[in-house]
């Protein structure tokens, strides 16, 4: 692959940044908020990217990490009265160390068995919350505390922040040589170990890269929010949202899940009138992306390219 | 004493249709590789349809068992005309990349067809009608004949489904296909015509568990991913592709449910067997009764 520091791939990502920054002087605080959460699920998004597009696992309980970092923030700070951004650390360290518990043998396993050991991680810590309610707030939720910043624009700004820094970081790594062995395993895990790379190693790194900002982001969508329940943090149906963000997005390409997530959390705004529905329709999108531009946004971008 | 008998009564209906589901999900894996999630989903639109059918069509609770069914077996072959194949022979995704994007796909049906369901037939749970009137007693506890029914049904169909895997020739093809697709080509059938039975077949098996789910515990769209989840737990435990296997554990699994049901609370009624598959996951992965 080429890599051109002045693509015009690089001009549009750019424009896209500045007229982001300038966002918060043309539109209203609704749209930023509903930019806010995007740019939240983006990070989620992104951070399943490095396990889903690189090394080809699919992890069906990303909401398992963000939840440890959503709810271990939020009861550090709720239990422990601990301010924001030790609860925010502990939340994120609560994500890693769930993550490396999770992830050290479940990615020993083959097949389809590591998929399936974190759907029941997520289904387990969905009940979890619901028989501890006591602690956790339950199905209602958990009210934290301490807020980020009460100012829309503030907030705008953080996940802003938040999600140029993850993207740039992720970025880094996927392209770093840690990338491209993550790469090689998922393509022929057989042949990557025989060259002599730790294959098992390398999946935990990136399952622990992964925790790290998924658990970060989660526990900074908790002082956005207000508030941590299952419904926001933990339930499947996040997690489908992060998969059909990847999806429409484009995986294997960490800066795709952004514009993906940025795509369903507006899709599901303007079809908000259609009710139940929305859901469907948003399915049914991310499904004629998969059967016809597997490679999502980005990958229709590169193909012009190449046929240029 | 008691409450031991309604255990029980209970537990052998609950594992005959967690069975049943579990069965028609395993043969699919085992002979085109899908693991489908739009499973409950499939079982629960084959339960609404008949609920609807019996119930606002006045059409009569067997006939429109029969409608619901075979919605299931139409919806099967959507998914499977529609997503599957198109994503089997698609040339834009790589070869080892195709079940990720198969497994995907599935989940994405599932999410469609919630909404879907959802907004035809609303989300709180039904009941489908009692086939049959009447309860008998066991010691002190009330047994209805449906509930006995809804078991004795299920075991039939498990029945026939064995007699035809192992003492037809298609069903001796069918076992072939999952063992190994290619000595059955060479030996002259059609695989692509096995498939299409095959798909059939399990759209046929999860209708009929879920019209019998619906008609003992009630179905709603909302309880489909949790149907899922329970007979990707069942097949599990039992080994993928094993169907002796995975009978037994829909009963380990079916009696650890309703023992929490009963003893602890309701809702936490998948808990134990959650936690069961984490740990035989560790300790076993290649389920309970696989073989390597």
């Amino acid at each position: 692959m080429k890599r051109e520091f002045f693509s015009w791939q690089a001009a549009v990502l750019f424009a896209c940044l500045v007229l982001a920054i300038a966002a918060p002087y043309m539109f209203s605080g609704y749209i930023l908020g509903v930019m806010t959460m995007a740019f939240y699920l983006g990070v989620y998004a992104m951070a399943w990217d490095l396990l889903f597009g690189y090394v080809g696992e699919v992890n069906f309980g990303p909401t398992f990490l963000v939840g440890l970092g959503a709810y271990g923030a939020g009861m550090s700070n709720t239990l422990l009265s601990l301010s924001l951004w030790p609860s925010i650390g502990i939340g994120t360290a609560a994500a890693l160390v769930g993550g490396m518990l999770l992830g050290g043998p479940a990615l020993r396993l083959r097949g389809p068995y590591f998929g399936l050991v974190t759907l029941a991680a997520v289904l387990l810590l969905d009940k979890l919350i619901v028989v501890f309610a006591g602690y956790t707030g339950g199905e209602i939720g958990l009210t934290v505390m301490s807020f980020l910043t009460i100012s829309s624009t503030g907030n705008y700004y953080y996940a802003l922040g938040f999600v140029v820094l993850s993207a740039i970081v992720l970025r880094i790594v996927a392209r770093s040589s840690i990338g491209l062995i993550l790469e090689a395993s998922g393509q022929d895990s057989v042949a990557t170990e025989a060259l002599g790379f730790n294959v098992t190693k390398f999946k935990l790194l990136a399952f622990a890269i992964s925790a790290l900002f998924s658990g970060f982001a989660g526990a900074l969508t908790v002082f956005y929010l207000g508030t941590a329940s299952p419904g926001t943090v933990v339930a499947v149906f996040v997690t489908i949202q992060i998969i059909i963000s990847t999806i429409v997005g484009g995986r294997r390409s960490i800066i795709g899940p952004i514009f993906g997530a940025i795509f369903l959390i507006g899709a599901g705004e303007l079809l908000r009138p259609i009710g139940q529905l929305s859901n469907a329709v948003v399915a049914v999108v991310a499904l004629v992306v998969l059967l016809f531009a597997p490679a999502g946004l980005v990958g229709v971008f590169r193909r012009q390219r190449t046929s240029d | 004493m008691n409450l031991l008998i309604e255990i029980i009564v209970d537990a052998f209906v609950v594992g005959a249709i967690y069975a049943l589901g579990a069965a028609g999900f395993t043969i699919i894996f085992g002979v085109s590789g899908v693991l489908n999630l739009a499973h409950g989903s499939i079982m629960v639109a084959g339960a609404l349809v008949a609920w609807y059918c019996a119930v606002h069509l006045g059409i009569g609770i067997y006939l429109g068992a029969l409608v619901g069914v075979a919605a299931s077996v139409v919806t099967t072959y959507l998914l499977y005309w529609l997503v599957i194949t198109p994503l089997n022979r698609t040339r834009s995704v790589d070869e080892e990349e195709r079940p990720v994007f198969i497994l995907t796909a599935t989940l994405l049906v599932a999410i469609l067809m919630q909404g879907v369901l959802n907004y035809l037939f609303g989300s709180s749970p039904v009941s489908t009608p009692t086939l049959v009137t009447g309860v008998f007693h066991i010691g002190q506890v009330t047994v209805p004949y449906s509930q006995l029914l809804i078991g004795i049904i299920a075991w039939l169909v498990i029945g026939a489904l064995w007699l035809f895997i192992h003492h037809t020739r298609l069903g001796k093809a069918t076992l072939a296909a999952s063992m190994s697709p290619t000595g059955l080509a060479i030996v002259g059938y059609d695989i692509g015509r096995i498939h299409t039975m095959v798909w059939g077949l399990y759209g046929l098996l999860a209708g009929i568990a879920g019209v019998l789910l619906a008609s003992f515990l009630g179905a709603s769209a909302e309880i489909a991913v949790g149907l899922t989840a329970n007979a990707f737990i069942i097949v599990v435990l039992g080994g993928l592709g094993n169907v002796a296997g995975s009978l037994a554990s829909a009963y380990i699994v079916g009696t650890l449910g309703t023992l929490t049901a009963y003893l602890l609370s309701p809702s936490i009624r998948e808990l134990p067997a959650l936690l069961l598959l984490v740990l035989i996951l560790y300790v076993r992965p290649q389920g309970l009764f696989g073989r390597h």
